[in-house]
């Protein structure tokens, strides 16, 4: 990467922006340009040969598309937008990045420091907005303060438990002189980002794990994190353990392996679900027990000890009691349990998972993928994607029913592939996400899986493929419903579809419009080769699979149940 | 059960950290009895008082996510028999209060008030202690007529005795040795 010969020269507080992005080894930004950030666009402009500038079509598609990028590639995400009503379009993807702990940069510019607080136009407070959904943000005023400010934010924003930040910027210090220097930062006196891990609390796990009659390993989002799928599996395989994934876990173990139970949570595999019931050392690794993880947590593997690999003490006890916690980095802890475990066989216990799967092959899964209905249903479509992309494709998917066909039916061979959006469960993500991650990764194939209501919330990004020309290709599984809306009140609020039904638009034609090609499929026998024509596609492609207005996704936990009361149908 | 709390935080000086701070008990619902902040024994620390009645569980999570903050040293929760805690109250009676001089000057003596000023329309105590005190006094007073009364939030001092020197320079460690990057 070119290097400026800025330092120690005169430069704009906007000019320092860019060169500390630089300085931040940044590559890529998604953004849009307004009022109060135009001096940071006009210094760009200048260095438009050192970095990428995306230019979205709403601001949220920007934070969106950040995180894709940052998902797939563990660099952080970057956004520029401008006051006002470009910052608080920002605020969905931050609590979105907060949540699923990805690790994002917002620089947004502010009115002139003396008309803070005046109602200016355009003005609007953003810091205090975005307070409660960012991992830390600030103010600058000055231009001196540009470069620290930034420094800080890159460290805090991927240091620990990554998040997201914001750098709030007047249009003066954008404006102002000041003699650029960028020094990385890589301490903060009360921030503690990764607790040494404690090698008593090692041996205590150890030795829960070396007893244990059926030990059970649930991986999170945070073996992703802190790259640590090798030690997962060594882990795993020395003392034969099996492994059932989160949602945002999904590809950090792989899913072919003997050892693999499946996909945790209330859409989630049978077994992994039923039995955390049942085993006697439940070994959490960088998860953090979400509701739709646990079920009724009163019920939740009362008979287990629990031990938890986490970097965030405050996560700790805070849904489920820890018998034994491992603060820290998971790769390290990991890599410092391992000698310390002895090799076990544990066949019976494995078994029990095994027959599970039967049982849901036979229940579930069999009909899903091979159904005899004349429409076509979303798990058979996602079945023959999965087989088509031999689950090597980056797979970034909405939210919704089509969300859980995915991480129930498709495969992930290889970690940061699976992009979606977790906690925050964000209608709207999948598009733009899908171009950052494509951003980040354009030598791997990049499938957005959509539905019909998400794909129609972020449906303007269409124009960014378009003009940054972006290969995405866009899998639209159109059933005409919300559908998990429309399940939910199918089953529990007796058939009345309150506002689920949707009447869409022509999307081919909406695609054509943005000079993307797109195909529509209606029946079975045109299914396999539309997936191959999408998927083999050099440009972006739609491709809209019309499948069964009312499926419904199981097995399922209901609210308020255990997950050992899961249901299959 | 609930119990009070109280909660010392010790916090880097930055714009927004009192509300990135009050957010947190917002957000559980919980109400905020009293807060007060100012400047610690170190210079550039500030230290939060923070009142809240809660479970031990809510004060161990409150106090988990408030350490969780970039900006905060440390905190920490104490019930009543850790601390040494007084709150100030000022008190605006009617000067018709002289008027039964002696009983006025025994409950103000006994108490361990003090008269700040008198003026012909009206008389200001000054009362510093425990929150129970301070209420008893406001009813002694009220018989006089209370025209304005003001009570201060908690201030307190723990009775351990590790100093807040010595924390600053375990953390000053501990962020420095357990530096880990995300995209390393």
């Amino acid at each position: 990467m070119k290097k400026h010969n800025k330092y120690n020269t005169e430069v704009t507080g906007a000019e320092a922006v860019i060169l500390s992005l630089l300085d931040a080894q940044v590559t890529d930004v998604f953004g849009y340009p307004g009022g109060a950030i135009m001096p940071v666009y006009d210094a760009l402009y200048d260095y438009m040969d050192q970095l990428n500038h995306y230019l979205v079509r709403h601001e949220q598609g920007a934070t969106h598309a950040a995180q894709g990028y940052s998902r797939v590639s563990g660099k952080p995400g970057v956004v520029f937008a401008t006051s006002g009503p470009g910052a608080t379009n920002l605020i969905t993807g931050i609590a979105d990045a907060q949540i699923d702990s990805t690790p994002m940069v917002c620089i947004t510019g502010q009115v002139h420091s003396h008309l803070l607080g005046t109602d200016a136009f355009q003005e609007t407070d953003v810091v205090g907005i975005s307070m409660p959904v960012t991992k830390w943000n600030i103010q600058v005023t000055k231009a001196e303060d540009i470069a620290p400010a930034i420094a800080k934010a890159f460290y805090i924003a991927t240091s620990g438990r990554p998040g997201p930040v914001l750098v709030d910027i007047t249009k003066d210090a954008q404006f102002g002189k000041t003699l650029y220097k960028y020094e990385k930062c890589e301490s903060i006196r009360s921030y503690f980002p990764c607790p040494k891990v404690n090698e008593e609390e090692v041996s205590k796990a150890a030795e829960l794990i070396n007893n244990a009659q059926r030990p059970y390993i649930l991986c999170g989002h945070g073996v992703l994190l802190s790259r640590a799928e090798k030690q997962l599996l060594d882990l795993a395989e020395k003392a034969n353990i099996p492994v059932a994934s989160t949602l945002l876990g999904l590809g950090a173990f792989p899913p072919t392996h003997e050892l693999y139970v499946g996909y945790l949570g209330m859409h989630g595999n049978y077994g992994p679900n039923l039995l955390t019931n049942e085993c006697d050392v439940l070994i959490a690794i960088g998860m953090r027990f979400d509701d739709r993880v646990t079920g009724n947590v009163s019920k939740y593997a009362k008979q287990a000890k629990v031990i938890h690999f986490e970097i965030d003490p405050s996560e700790v006890n805070k849904i489920i009691h820890a018998d034994v916690a491992v603060l820290g980095d998971a790769k390290e802890a990991l890599e410092l349990l391992l000698p310390k475990i002895k090799a076990q066989k544990h066949a019976n216990w494995l078994q029990k998972f095994t027959d599970c799967t039967k049982v849901e092959f036979e229940k579930v899964v069999k009909n899903a993928i091979n159904p005899n209905t004349e429409k076509l249903r979303m798990a058979e479509v996602i079945h023959q994607f999965h087989q088509l992309s031999e689950g090597n494709a980056i797979v970034v998917t909405d939210v919704g029913q089509h969300q859980m066909i995915i991480s129930r039916y498709y495969k992930f061979n290889q970690p940061n592939h699976n992009v979606t959006s977790g906690g925050l469960g964000t209608m709207g993500f999948g598009l733009p996400a899908a171009v950052g991650a494509k951003v980040a990764q354009p030598s791997k194939e990049v499938v957005a899986v959509l539905g019909d209501g998400g794909f129609q919330m972020t449906i303007q990004e269409l124009g960014t493929i378009m003009q940054s020309n972006i290969p995405v290709k866009i899998l639209v599984l159109n059933n005409n419903f919300l559908g998990m809306v429309r399940q939910w009140q199918q089953l529990f609020f007796d058939r009345r579809y309150s506002f689920t039904e949707m009447k869409n638009p022509n999307f081919i034609a909406i695609a054509n419009g943005y000079n993307i090609k797109g195909r529509k499929v209606t029946e079975r026998k045109d299914l396999n080769e539309a997936l191959k024509e999408m998927y083999e596609s050099k440009e972006a492609f739609l491709l809209e699979v019309v499948v069964e207005n009312e499926e419904n996704v199981f097995p399922m936990i209901t609210t308020g149940a255990s997950v050992s009361e899961i249901i299959l149908e | 059960m609930e119990n009070t709390y109280t909660l010392s935080v010790f916090t880097e000086d930055k714009i927004g950290l009192l509300n990135r701070i009050t957010i947190i008990f917002t957000r559980r619902h919980i109400n905020i009895e009293s807060i007060t902040a100012s400047e610690s024994e170190v210079k550039g620390v500030y230290r939060y008082t923070i009142v809240v009645t809660v479970s031990q569980e809510q004060v161990e999570k409150l106090v988990g996510q408030i350490e969780k903050q970039v900006e905060v040293l440390k905190a920490f929760y104490h019930i009543n028999n850790d601390i040494m805690s007084r709150e100030m109250a000022l008190y605006k009676v009617s000067s018709d209060a002289l008027k039964e001089n002696e009983l006025f000057t025994r409950i103000v003596n006994e108490n361990h008030a003090k008269i700040l000023s008198i003026s012909p329309e009206y008389i200001v105590i000054e009362k510093t202690g425990e929150e129970r005190e301070i209420k008893h006094l406001f009813g002694e007073l009220e018989k006089f007529g209370m025209l304005e009364f003001v009570r201060s939030g908690r201030v307190a001092i723990t009775k351990p005795m590790k100093t807040l020197t010595t924390y600053l320079k375990d953390l000053e460690n501990k962020s420095k040795t357990t530096i880990k990057h995300f995209n390393n």
